[in-house]
């Protein structure tokens, strides 16, 4: 068997699955083939499965009763799949107003990076990033991408609230925040779209593997959407993707 | 009518609690629950309800209750000195509850969670797939004055007395939390490892439903981990040299490395700690697999 997938137990009721060091597509892709592999097989109990960007954590309702079998099923299972080089996805494309009601940081960057304020929309709007798993929060996305010119240190102290929907960035990483919470990345923009919604079947739109481009609006469209929102007649563009 | 308790006292903190949400950390939703999951298991046995019925969970310091409607209950767990209109009442037994009675919590005598369990479970809000109560998705997050918690009222007709239950409830004095390593265990130096499982850890006031903290710090190199999935009872050792075990409101996703991995148990034995009580790491192993 190849170094990775590497199984081993978590405590008496969770197995870890790790796929090395590397945060990449290319390792999502396989994390996210196990995962529903996974989900697929028989348990003798309730488990779910969590994704990050290189591991697997199987977690168990209850107490593992027969951690021998279980343990060797699932190597099996692992060792005999043959990862499907295809997976479609789906690109979401997510309104962002960058204006500097929202953007409260768009001048510290731009006089730290060294980039007038429309190349840093410009930046932040070229990639596809991709949806590496949700996390931390409720709903907060772990997103790939982010180009390096953009790269910026966090603020020195937190802002004490950031306003639901605000656009940040982090070091490389870049990210919406869910809710109003107190936060250190620097904003550049918000969203009006709600990233979790309690009542909703499917509490976010998005799932691990999905992709986002963000899109430039206005203020008022940035209003006009946020209207429709709370009209509940908003639907988020998207565009399907195969392999 | 229909059955309520009403809270005339709020107490410390008190939450409604079951096994929690299963299948919503994909969106970042913790799992909740109880903490102690044995004392709500007893409470549910006891009574003759489903063992995934939810609890009150009750910290240190009880509320006042008054009941509308007859029922049934049991507590377990802590001993915060319960009373029945008045009347010390007994941990571990099945109560008869009737209209217009009041319960309320007195000194704490060992534990520092106690479990009110009902006939039938709680009947409040239900957020995907759980009673259990979580700021931000639930309307109540904690018990305050002037709540009501509704609850079927129903008359049991004991056919089991449950006599043959054994309860174990000495380790609500235990100091010994059971772990496992965690997956960053063998990143630790011999010292670092040697110092977690021979000294004792005083447990921290800042420690709640999501986290337990200690006030001895370990000396610490290790850097972060790449952004890594955490689950309650995963130790995790901050670079300051903190050493924090998650509990069930913990988050989904972590970048600490992950040290130790309480067992179920263990998180039941910790969950019973007071603020300022002392414990032990003792290290189980895992089976050759």
């Amino acid at each position: 068997m190849a170094e990775f997938p590497k199984i081993a137990p978590l405590g008496d009721r969770g197995i870890l699955i790790s796929f090395g060091d590397e945060i990449s597509p290319e390792t999502l892709k396989k994390v996210l083939f196990y995962k529903s592999k996974i989900e697929k097989s028989k348990f003798k109990q309730k488990i779910e499965v969590t994704n990050t960007y290189n591991s697997l954590l199987i977690i168990y309702m209850f107490t593992i009763e027969d951690i021998y079998s279980e343990f060797s099923r699932l190597k099996s299972l692992i060792e005999e799949a043959n990862i499907s080089k295809k997976r479609n996805y789906r690109i979401f494309h997510l309104p962002v107003c960058y204006d500097k009601k929202f953007g409260l940081d768009l001048d510290y960057i731009s006089r730290v990076n060294n980039l007038t304020k429309s190349e840093i929309i410009q930046l932040h709007t070229a990639p596809i990033y991709q949806v590496y798993f949700i996390g931390f929060l409720p709903g907060f996305l772990y997103l790939g991408g982010l180009d390096e010119k953009l790269k910026i240190s966090r603020k020195k102290t937190p802002r004490r609230s950031v306003e639901k929907g605000s656009v940040g960035i982090g070091e490389n990483q870049t990210g919406i925040y869910p809710k109003n919470s107190p936060g250190g990345w620097q904003v550049i923009g918000r969203s009006p779209v709600n990233l979790f919604d309690k009542n909703n079947v499917q509490p976010s739109p998005f799932s691990a593997g999905d992709k986002i481009k963000f899109i430039a609006t206005s203020k008022e469209e940035y209003y006009e959407i946020e209207k429709q929102i709370e009209k509940g007649n908003y639907k988020l563009k998207t565009e399907n993707h195969e392999g | 009518m229909k059955a309520e308790i009403e809270v005339l006292q709020p107490g410390l903190f008190s939450t409604i609690q079951d096994l929690g949400r299963f299948g919503f950390q994909k969106f970042g939703v913790p799992h909740s629950g109880v903490m102690d999951r044995y004392a709500m298991r007893i409470c549910n046995l006891i009574l003759g309800n489903p063992e995934e019925a939810s609890v009150l969970e009750i910290t240190m310091q009880g509320p006042q209750l008054k009941f509308n409607a007859p029922t049934s209950i049991c507590i377990s767990g802590a001993d915060l000195s319960p009373e029945l209109n008045g009347e010390p009442i007994e941990n571990n037994t099945f109560i008869e509850i009737q209209q217009g009675d009041i319960l309320k919590f007195g000194t704490r005598k060992s534990g520092f969670r106690s479990y009110l369990g009902i006939l039938g479970g709680f009947q409040t809000e239900f957020i995907m797939e759980s009673f259990s109560w979580y700021e931000g998705l639930t309307e109540n997050f904690r018990l305050r004055k002037g709540i009501k918690l509704s609850y079927k009222s129903q008359r049991l007709a004991i056919t089991e007395t449950h006599s043959n239950l054994k309860l174990d409830i000495n380790y609500l004095n235990r100091n010994e939390v059971e772990v496992y390593p965690g997956p960053e265990f063998d990143q630790l130096s011999a010292t670092q490892q040697d110092q977690i499982f021979n000294s004792q850890f005083k447990t921290d006031d800042s420690s709640n439903r999501m986290a337990v903290q200690f006030k001895e710090d370990l000396i610490n190199e290790l850097q972060p981990i790449i952004t890594s999935p955490v689950m309650p009872g995963t130790v995790q050792l901050t670079p300051s040299g903190k050493i924090i075990v998650l509990m069930r409101d913990c988050q989904t996703t972590g970048g600490y490395p992950r040290i130790l991995q309480l067992s179920e148990k263990g998180i039941q034995v910790l969950s019973q700690k007071f603020p300022g009580e002392e414990i032990n790491f003792k290290e189980v192993k895992y089976p050759e697999l």
